[in-house]
């Protein structure tokens, strides 16, 4: 008998350590925000971006909030991916960030309903700041989701159109085209073939072609990715369709998914000097505002043209729309340091004066709607493009989902079916891939 | 004796026992024991790393086998690479040891030469491949369209990407070249002279010879190959990655696998699933089904070696 009890305990034993461990790695935090703000503390930021210029960007950034907030220190930890984000947010800890940015805004569904960032409704509500009235609409609802605000947008991207101004003078093409008729015309007037490849290309229109993504076309079209109940509206939707037929008549029209894609083998890298907009080896780029900057820099032999993305011919009247992402902001749920966390983000967020100087540092749109306007704002005069693109009401963005960005790949994947010519029926691949998401998305709950 | 003390002196002697083995046992315990049985354990919750974990039931294996579009694929290209890569990297090894051990001069030279690649860092070399072999700007094309030979895509198209994957494993052969070139040192020489007295051919030498005395280490070489190639990540992922043109961008949205899923690999799913989706339990499914792929494999060769090891070995 006392062999079999103490059999008992050591099993009891076991199993209690086992359930403790499981229970330890579950990265609840108890803490929520109960620490004083007004203490001597310090906090851990950790961000993505990694450029040299947009590091000190940062840190001349987080300099403004801690000469206003004296008594709390800020680590900062630059070049963090999504991935070191999100594993850092479940391992909590002393190192672990009190305040994470992402440039993927996709990811803020993920974010929200994992509970991996807190509410800042509650944050939002205490400091008397209402973020519809503070931040552009596109904005304010990337990010959030299903009511909870775990993020705050710091900065915003809009997407437009790169031309190459001597290209089109000499092909003789007065202005940027305006709908995707005149678009097609004119890539293919652009497009100057040297034997088997091309000597000038009008346009990359291979969803490999970095930001020719299927979302970023789809944005001319307004889309509605999901309907009331939540389910996928890909199959219902006509801009599904009409998006991805047009992007398959460029690629046919521009010399077939093949030819490109070799040609595509061939430019350089899309962050480097050599970037095929830059050299002359395409002559249209559908593109961020960030471009503009990258492509002076590398010091072309043409001059660079800026306009939106063209619309649909039946949408002619919404011409100067585009896409709308950017980079969020939030406060892990393990952070100890809540109060304090917040009034950085509250700083990087809505005070005018830091956003406007931080985009004017890293050439990113602003992302409240009294930076778009102040008049301390320098930029190019070409900028100006984006700047109303993003402030534009018929621009659109994609909203967040339980799972992050899974359903956007989804429809990129059948994208890449769909222009090589391995799926040939537009209906069939459309009803599939909303199935697609939706048991992705059933899977995640 | 009384039956107590009996007791007394078994438990003590198991206790000894127990005692001596108890590195290994500890080892075994947390490093495969307890993570095997979490695995199991975990693939039927749905875990998303944040949440406590709840019970899913077999939700994750449907998932995983039913919906998950990049599984087969990825089981498919898995299985190539074991079948194709594992039994051209032995041949090559061994083709090569026995050429280096039959030269008279410059040894040296040759032995360094083919074992150098081997010391290349697995990203930096699957760089440089995809460099030599870009079908637009890659020399190894450009030899091949100057004589006549129609290019492959390589990394760019979905039939070239996996013969593309195995030229850069059969590069960096080193490690089996230095093992296949001490096996071949080893085999008696009495024995080829005493063949070679009975009159047999090269060939003969070989086939009655060599491969009896080496068998062990074909074993060993096309285990480990299997075990290794399951595990096969880096190489493909980095592939993808360049021949795609995704680096790293801001939000950019990365399709594992270019092109058309051809370098997709298992292990790939199980970070993919795991710890880019968060869900834990689904990866754990992937996880197991590599773990249980391996078990197979080893458990094929094994039984098969009676033909393979000869008695002694």
């Amino acid at each position: 008998m006392p062999a079999m009890s103490r059999k008992v305990a050591v099993a009891l034993a076991a199993s209690a350590s086992i359930a403790l461990l499981a229970t330890a790695c579950t990265g609840q935090s108890d803490a929520g925000a109960n620490d004083d703000a007004s203490k001597d503390t310090t906090i851990n930021f950790w961000h993505a971006w990694s450029a040299p210029g947009e590091v000190k960007a940062v840190r001349s950034l987080v300099a403004g909030f801690e000469k206003a907030h004296p008594n709390i220190h800020v680590d900062i930890v630059a070049n963090m991916t999504d991935d070191k984000i999100n594993q850092a947010l479940r391992a909590g800890g002393d190192k672990a960030p009190d305040v994470i940015s992402s440039f993927t805004t996709n990811n803020v569904g993920k974010f929200c309903s994992s509970g991996a960032l807190v509410d800042l409704n509650p944050f939002f509500k205490k400091a008397g700041v209402d973020p519809a009235t503070t931040f552009p609409k596109a904005m304010n609802e990337y990010t959030q989701f299903d009511g909870n605000r775990c993020a705050a947008p710091l900065l915003g991207d809009a997407y437009g159109l790169y031309y190459n101004k001597t290209a089109f003078k000499k092909a003789g093409i007065t202005s940027p085209p305006k709908t995707w008729s005149e678009f097609e015309k004119d890539a293919k007037k652009l497009t100057l073939t040297k034997g088997d490849s091309y000597k000038q290309l009008g346009f990359m229109p291979n969803y490999h072609g970095w930001e020719s993504t299927t979302e970023h076309y789809f944005a001319q079209f307004s889309p509605t990715y999901f309907d009331r109940s939540g389910k996928s509206n890909v199959a219902e939707d006509p801009a599904f369709e009409a998006g991805f037929t047009l992007q398959k008549k460029l690629v046919d029209e521009l010399g077939g998914y093949k030819k490109l894609e070799t040609y595509r083998a061939t430019l350089g890298d899309e962050w480097g000097p050599k970037h095929p907009f830059h050299t002359g080896q395409v002559a249209m780029q559908l593109d961020g505002e960030w471009r503009l900057g990258m492509a002076e820099e590398a010091k072309p032999d043409f001059e660079i043209g800026v306009a939106p993305l063209p619309v649909p011919d039946d949408r002619a009247d919404q011409y100067g729309k585009g896409y709308i992402t950017g980079t969020i902001t939030g406060i892990a749920a393990t952070s100890k340091k809540q109060n304090a966390a917040w009034e950085l983000v509250k700083y990087m967020t809505t005070d005018t004066d830091a956003v406007v100087g931080f985009a004017n540092d890293i050439h990113n749109v602003p992302s409240t709607l009294a930076a778009l306007k102040s008049p301390k704002l320098t930029y190019d005069p070409r900028f100006k493009t984006f700047l109303d693109i993003a402030a534009d009401p018929n621009s659109t963005t994609t909203p967040a989902s339980v799972n992050g960005g899974v359903y956007l790949v989804t429809i990129q994947e059948f994208g890449y079916a769909y222009e090589s010519g391995r799926a040939k029926d537009l209906k069939a691949g459309l009803a599939g891939t909303a199935k697609q998401i939706d048991t992705d998305i059933a899977q995640a709950k | 004796m009384t039956t107590y003390t009996l007791r007394a002196k078994r438990r003590r002697a198991a206790f000894r026992t127990a005692a001596f083995m108890s590195p290994w046992l500890i080892g075994f315990t947390v490093f495969f024991a307890y993570p095997l049985i979490s695995t199991v354990y975990f693939s039927f919750m749905h875990y998303d790393g944040f949440k406590p974990p709840t019970w899913s039931g077999t939700k994750n294996w449907t998932y995983v086998f039913e919906h998950y579009p990049l599984f087969w694929p990825a089981l498919r290209n898995t299985l190539w690479l074991v079948l194709v890569m594992v039994s051209l990297r032995v041949v090559f090894g061994l083709g090569v040891g026995l050429l280096i051990t039959k030269i008279k001069t410059g040894t040296g030279v040759f032995r360094t030469l083919f074992y150098l690649p081997y010391l290349a860092p697995p990203v930096a070399a699957t760089m440089a491949f995809a460099f030599l072999l870009n079908p637009g700007t890659g020399p190894v094309d450009s030899i091949l369209e100057k004589a006549g030979i129609p290019a492959p895509g390589w990394f760019n198209d979905p039939t070239w990407s996996k013969p593309a994957l195995t030229l850069l494993a059969l590069w960096g052969i080193g490690d089996l070249m230095v093992i296949f070139m001490a096996a071949l040192l080893d085999v008696p020489q009495e024995q080829y002279e005493a063949a070679e007295l009975d009159g047999a051919s090269a060939l003969q030498r070989f086939r009655y010879v060599t491969l009896p005395n080496i068998s062990p280490i074909m074993m060993f070489a096309v285990v480990t190959g299997v075990i290794q190639t399951m595990q096969y990540y880096t190489q493909p992922l980095i592939a993808g990655k360049v021949a795609s043109g995704v680096i790293q961008g801001a939000g950019t949205q990365f399709e594992p696998g270019y092109p058309d899923k051809s370098t997709l690999t298992l292990p790939q799913l199980v970070y993919n699933l795991g710890f880019q989706r968060f869900d834990y339990g689904s990866a754990c499914v992937v996880a197991l089904v590599l773990f249980a792929l391996s078990m197979v494999f080893t458990a094929f060769l094994m039984r098969r070696r009676g033909g393979l090891i000869q008695a002694g070995d």
